[in-house]
């Protein structure tokens, strides 16, 4: 007998909001922004069908205030833009790290800068994703390159957040969110679904911002006899404000460890062909499957390429792309940008080899024939 | 923090020295001249001739005035 | 006496607030009207933004979450949209609420979502050192208006009041047990409610304008203060340089959240 499938089709903004269902998200603010827009049409009609809450708020500002909010009083919370919305969300991006407050932000890319390319892909948020907001500050960012890929990835985005008490960016580029793809749809109750650890003492005993020794400090919710404080200030491990040198250096150190100490968790990479490769391509999103494909028009050719894509953008795959620096002569780093990552890849590969770079930003995709142009000989 | 009791009402007016700022406003705006400044601080003066009606209390910033009326304690379950 | 204690994380004291500051009149003003209304402290949810009454919420012993500047009704909006349960208030000043945040600000009021907004209108940036706001009057000094303020000021209650707010009244720190009973009719206000209260700010804008010691600006306020169904019948000209107090609005409209959980029910219904 043949095991029963539910298969669907459709586009990445919708997988996108099937997966954050899946995770448990009962939350969603947003502003209407080309191309990602559909994200919040599909949770429009569902989420008050499941007792969730969607609202349009008056900007992206405000969206995602209330998705802070939203994840505050207990509630798992998305928001989904795309450039210009993203740029007006960094300041409260930054909030959510320091205040460590669980929450998924969707950048579904377009071309830039200003209003640039809204109905163009491009990959350029890769940098401000990981620096849009002002300080020293932990980010994780993920970029799924299929349809079926933005599903699993969202949940994945959400249990990452709900783990690690941290902001996560899901970076999705036009093609992805609007290319329509068969998904056979997992089934929902065997998801790996990880929820924010609760605190297991007392609320006298709570510190909201414990320097806990994985990093994480159980999250309480508003409304459940905590009573604690949460700021954007730097503060200690009560959450109230400090002007210690000492308080403040242990807060911004626990941020960044908490994260550091778990990359291995959090990093994904995908190695396609890459065993025998002498070649390397590196990319992520949309131009990966582009890279996929040049990989196996010149394997057919004969020659030893493969292709190190990229699930998880920050923290940066440092460790897993340095692993291949005995083996790779030469590398190809391919986006819809004018470099960001490719700049992360030679940094990490500091001169072990050529690192050469295959930009595009005038809104059209990179196509296998520019990629297989790009290998050397 | 002093204390102090009134002789014909049974008032105790505390003040708390270390959160009062000196801003006058209890001292000023108290109509019966109970209170006044001595070091940057207000103190009770005057405190029989307190009626008790709480305007400095009420209107202290920072929480720094304290007034009991004792003959309304066993009412008050504030 | 009213036991504040109760209300107060005490090791944050003593306040932050300058001296001579009406902020405190306000905080205490909103306790007794919070203890009236018999609130459970584990249901409050305070919420600030940026500058010197936001500082606020460090002090009082609730759910409390000091916010980005101008953001805080949207922090606001996210928390009573996933918990109705919660009662929500927002602490913030003229320059949070009505220059950075002003957009929310009218959002709010227009979607009637059951938040209170306390605002404390001290025409002034008072944290950043004096800078001109939207309610500087015309004509005031301030750090960045250097020969008295050039442009018109807000009238933020009537802001809120054209944007749909349920309830909508102003007071002042001279007036604190009206002020008080305002803040407890605002929260029990099913709806967008908006205390808009004057508190002088003596550091900041009461010396550069030379109005005098905190007690001057607060007997000012005494002397200057015309209850609204006064000023309904007074000309403009008349109403010049006077604060008009009382309650401007009090409504029925439908609210925000009630008639998301109406949706929610009527699908749930035809399933």
């Amino acid at each position: 007998m043949q095991e029963e499938k539910n298969i669907r089709v459709l586009t990445g903004n919708e997988a996108c909001a099937e997966g954050a269902l899946a995770a448990g998200m009962r939350f969603y603010a947003g502003y209407p922004i080309t191309p990602s827009s559909e994200v919040a049409e599909v949770l429009a009609v569902e989420l008050p069908k499941i007792g969730g809450v969607f609202i349009q708020m008056e900007d992206e500002i405000a969206s995602i205030g209330a998705i802070i909010g939203g994840s505050l009083a207990g509630v798992k919370s998305m928001t989904a833009t795309s450039g210009p919305g993203f740029s007006l969300m960094q300041e409260n991006i930054g909030f959510a790290a320091m205040a460590e407050v669980p929450c998924v932000i969707v950048n579904v890319m377009r071309g830039g800068p200003s209003t640039g390319l809204p109905t163009l892909p491009a990959q350029g948020d890769v940098m401000q994703a990981r620096w849009g907001t002002h300080g020293d500050h932990p980010i994780i960012a993920l970029a799924p390159f299929s349809v079926a890929e933005t599903f699993a990835l969202t949940v994945r985005a959400f249990n990452l957040s709900e783990k690690y008490r941290t902001p996560v960016i899901l970076l999705l580029d036009e093609i992805i969110g609007h290319v329509n793809e068969k998904v056979n749809m997992p089934d929902t109750t065997a998801l790996e679904i990880i929820d924010r650890i609760p605190p297991a003492v007392a609320p006298d005993k709570y510190l909201p911002y414990e320097h806990t020794e994985c990093g994480v400090p159980p999250m309480a919710s508003f409304g459940q006899g905590y009573r604690f404080h949460v700021t954007g200030l730097a503060h200690d491990e009560t959450g109230f404000p400090t002007n210690s040198g000492r308080e403040i250096g242990r807060l911004i150190e626990r941020l960044h460890r908490k994260i550091e100490q778990n990359r291995d968790d959090i990093v994904e990479v995908d190695a396609f062909m890459m065993d025998d490769a002498e070649t390397a391509l590196v990319s992520f999103g949309s131009t990966a499957r582009s890279a996929r494909h040049a990989v196996r028009l010149a394997r057919e050719a004969g020659k030893k390429v493969g292709l190190l894509r990229l699930k998880t953008l920050w923290p940066f795959a440092d460790k897993e792309i340095r692993a291949y620096a005995g083996q790779i002569k030469n590398w190809v780093v391919a986006e819809m940008n004018l470099g960001q990552m490719a700049h992360e890849v030679e940094w990490a590969l500091a001169g072990a080899a050529p690192v050469k770079r295959l930009n595009k930003v005038d809104g059209d995709p990179i196509s296998p024939a520019e990629i297989l142009q790009a290998l050397p000989e | 923090m002093s204390e102090q009791k009134a002789k014909k009402k049974d008032v105790t007016i505390t003040i708390n020295e270390a959160w009062c700022k000196g801003c006058v406003i209890c001292v000023e705006l108290c109509p019966e001249s109970v209170l006044e400044m001595r070091s940057g601080k207000a103190k009770v003066a005057h405190l029989d001739q307190c009626s008790a009606c709480m305007l400095c209390e009420l209107r202290c910033p920072d929480f720094a005035i304290v007034v009991v009326d004792n003959s309304k304690v066993d009412q008050s379950s504030e | 006496m009213f036991n504040y204690d109760q209300y107060l994380r005490l090791n944050k004291f003593p306040l932050i607030w300058c001296s001579g500051c009406g902020d405190g009149i306000v905080l205490k003003s909103m306790l007794r009207a919070i203890h009236k209304l018999g609130i459970n402290k584990d249901e409050m949810c305070m919420v600030s933004g940026i500058g010197c009454s936001s500082r606020l919420t460090g002090y009082v012993d609730f759910n409390t979450l000091h916010t980005t500047h101008g953001r805080a009704l949207t922090f606001a909006t996210g928390i009573k949209m996933a918990n109705p349960k919660l009662h929500v208030v927002v602490v913030t000043g003229d320059g949070d609420a009505t220059a950075i945040g002003g957009n929310h600000y009218i959002h709010a009021a227009r979607r009637n979502i059951d938040i209170t907004v306390i605002l404390f209108n001290n025409f002034i940036y008072g944290m950043t050192g004096g800078q001109v706001s939207p309610t500087t009057p015309k004509g005031k000094r301030a750090s960045t208006a250097p020969y008295g303020n050039f442009e018109n000021a807000f009238n933020i209650s009537g802001l809120a009041q054209a944007a749909g707010a349920s309830y909508v009244a102003r007071a002042t720190v001279y007036n604190a047990v009206q002020l008080e009973k305002y803040i407890q009719r605002a929260i029990e206000k099913k709806g967008f409610s908006l205390v808009e209260v004057l508190s002088p700010c003596p550091t900041a804008y009461g010396r550069r304008n030379r109005e005098g010691t905190p007690v001057d600006m607060i007997l000012h306020q005494k002397e200057n203060s015309i209850p609204v169904s006064k000023a309904e019948s007074m000309t403009p000209e008349e109403l010049e340089g006077k604060i008009i107090t009382g309650v401007l609005v009090d409504t029925e409209r439908p609210e925000c959240r009630t008639e998301y959980q109406r949706l929610i029910d009527h699908l749930k219904e035809e399933k």
